[in-house]
């Protein structure tokens, strides 16, 4: 694994002089021996101490870092067995939202996600996972096949926003996105949303209207991507750091504001440094809350969606 | 509180484009579009349209208000309602609370929005307008709530519900709360929409943004005033993604309409009577009236008119309990 971040530079040189100690293997001198188990005690030292009080605009690094698992990735490691359905049946198929049916502890559920992509070729396919308005009518279209079967529905969120082209507005960009919050807010069957790097905006919510919203430890949620924020409020997208911090945008603060029903454990570095255990990590999350939300009745369960949305934002009264 | 600031966009204001078109002397008002000199008198008397290039310029929520609603018959509801600073927002060297202040006393309103019931042509709304003013229409917590409780307040009376919308998107200052309001507004009108009940959307320039895809894309009619821009993504950002120079006018009512997204491209002086036409077709359903007496159906719409008070009042009243004797 690579630490290659900028804040990370202390632990790069660590890990460069670990790997540079066991190039050396068995010629390796008891001194350097006990050098090296120092350096890696270290190195872990270091990372916990990090990333237990990372900025939020380091938060915005690694829930943006390249190798970091993406939905795919995800559903490789968390099901059983997947079936990927393609087509709005309408126009296309937007390959920055993936779904489809999937054997999740054994029971079938619905799983739809936003797909980035790895590597300069998937990138393209996948559009960095930034949908179109074809992906949100698929998204639509999947979720109320899950509703017809009684399949709860699983999202995994992570995307910079909806794609912001010409040909977006023309095919109704903001009109599928509001077509996709509506078919979530009256779906009668349990849905779950994980954030599992970047949650952006209106094209990230369009999919995480849910009974539970869960966020990886270090995922974010913006209103707006922080460079965005930055030149509109500050006239300057190098202020993006502030902005990140000024929106409380990283999952441990929207935790502590109460707008987040979990934050997921994330491996020691980051997800990126153990996909396996991040979605391990993830799946046991999801079964606890699919058991809970399976034990309630689809009205309440519908009822209890509208109250949670209808509860958010606070305001005051001018005397 | 929501004192009437007619026409003043009150100076530059930092956070957004300054509003076009009004002249420092009150007597000639510039068109922003095709540059025409107009007098201020005249350019009022036409509903403040161009005469020359038909270009409509922004107005305030009470113009909006005055404009389509029956005079005097409008009450507004929550007008003062204020949003607080949920996050201790910082920018630069101000916070939010003061930003908030500020706007307050530039604009006259407490928030971006105004809420109420009144009548078109005798016929009960209950409606909320936006005002492009207040920090560029940004949607935030109390915005929201306030286009919430428009549509709940038309699902307790049985009303028909308008939104007018115009919106530079989310607001930042409100992180996360403001995004949600996209996802609280559009249940509520789920829950309209399963009552039956019929939602007008009238969209103004600008719309973009979590407006856009949220409740101003959800009409069962969706009307606009020509030449508003309205996308989700504005100009600027698409412009920079795609690397091209988008010709002026792009993405605006007539090209929304040309893609199928809204239903009718309206001039501003014919939008009364286009509500008044849909309010008089889009019943609200007699079977779904069964609470009411059935006496009352038939005479409803000329209680309500008689009984709505003839004064614009900024009534505090709360959804519950403001019966105000409607159902006397």
């Amino acid at each position: 694994m690579v630490y290659d971040l900028e804040f990370e530079k202390p632990l790069a040189e660590l890990e460069k002089r670990i790997a540079s100690l066991q190039r050396k293997g068995e010629r390796l001198r008891p001194e350097e021996h006990v050098q090296l188990q120092e350096y890696e005690r270290e190195l872990r030292r270091r990372t916990e101490e990090i990333y237990r009080s990372l900025t939020a605009w380091q938060t915005v690094q690694v829930a943006r870092h390249k190798d970091r698992p993406y939905t795919a990735d995800f559903i490789h490691l968390m099901c059983e067995e997947f079936f990927e359905l393609h087509g709005d049946r309408r126009v296309g198929d937007d390959h920055a939202i993936i779904g489809g049916p999937a054997l999740f502890n054994g029971e079938t559920v619905m799983i739809i996600g936003h797909e980035k992509g790895r590597g300069m070729r998937e990138k393209m396919y996948h559009n960095n996972g930034m949908p179109h308005p074809e992906g949100y009518h698929k998204a639509i279209r999947l979720m109320e096949q899950a509703e017809k079967f009684g399949y709860p529905v699983i999202c995994l969120v992570d995307t910079q926003g909806a794609f912001p082209g010409l040909e977006d507005e023309e095919r109704g960009q903001g009109s599928a996105i509001a077509a996709s919050l509506y078919a979530m807010a009256r779906l009668r069957v349990p849905i779950i949303a994980a954030v599992i790097g970047e949650g952006g905006s209106g094209g990230a919510l369009a999919i995480s209207v849910a009974d539970r919203l869960l966020m990886l430890e270090y995922s974010i949620y913006t209103v707006a991507a922080p460079e965005a924020a930055a030149s509109i409020i500050w006239r300057d997208k190098v202020y993006a750091p502030q902005a990140a911090e000024a929106m409380r945008i990283s999952a441990r603060e929207l935790y502590a504001l109460g707008l987040i029903d979990e934050l997921v454990p994330e491996p020691l570095g980051g997800a990126h440094h153990n996909h396996r255990l991040a979605a391990e990590n993830l799946k046991t999350a999801l079964i606890h809350h699919l058991q809970e939300l399976r034990q309630i009745p689809v009205d309440r369960l519908v009822q209890m969606r509208y109250e949670k949305y209808r509860a958010v934002g606070p305001f005051g009264f001018a005397s | 509180m929501a004192k009437e600031a007619a026409g003043s966009s009150g100076g530059p204001q930092p956070e957004q484009r300054s509003g076009p078109g009004v002249a420092p002397d009150n007597l000639m008002v510039k068109c922003p579009k095709c540059k025409e000199i107009l007098y201020s008198r005249d350019w009022e008397k036409n509903l403040k349209v161009c005469s020359r290039c038909n270009y409509h310029f922004r107005l305030t929520a009470h113009e909006r208000v005055n404009l389509l609603l029956d005079p005097g018959s409008f009450v507004e509801l929550d007008a003062a309602m204020v949003s607080v600073d949920p996050l201790n927002f910082v920018s630069r060297s101000q916070s939010y609370a003061e930003k908030l202040q500020e706007e307050r006393a530039k604009v006259g309103l407490n928030e971006g929005a105004i809420r109420g019931y009144g009548t078109i042509e005798g016929l009960p709304l209950s409606l909320a307008v936006m005002d492009f003013r207040f920090i560029g229409g940004s949607m935030g917590s109390v915005v929201g709530e306030k286009v919430t409780r428009a549509i709940e307040l038309g699902l307790e009376r049985r009303w028909p519900v308008l939104v007018v919308s115009t919106s530079g998107g989310a607001r930042m200052q409100e992180g996360f709360y403001s995004l949600l309001q996209m996802a609280k507004t559009v249940a509520a009108l789920a829950r309209l929409s399963e009552a039956h009940i019929p939602y007008f959307s009238l969209i103004t320039d600008p719309t973009t943004g979590g407006v856009t895809a949220s409740f101003a894309m959800l009409g069962d009619v969706i009307l606009a005033e020509p030449g508003a821009l309205i996308a989700f993504a504005g100009p600027r950002v698409i412009e920079q993604f795609m690397h091209v120079k988008l010709p002026e006018g792009t993405v605006n009512s007539e090209f929304v309409l040309q893609h199928g997204m809204i239903d009718a491209v309206v001039h501003r002086r014919e939008l009364r009577a286009t509500l008044a036409r849909l309010l008089r077709l889009y019943k609200v359903p007699e079977a779904a009236r069964a609470q009411q007496p059935a006496s009352a159906t038939a005479q409803s719409q000329v209680e309500v008119a008689t009984l709505l008070p003839r004064q614009s009042s900024q009534s505090r009243a709360e959804v519950g309990g403001g019966q105000d004797g409607l159902r006397s």
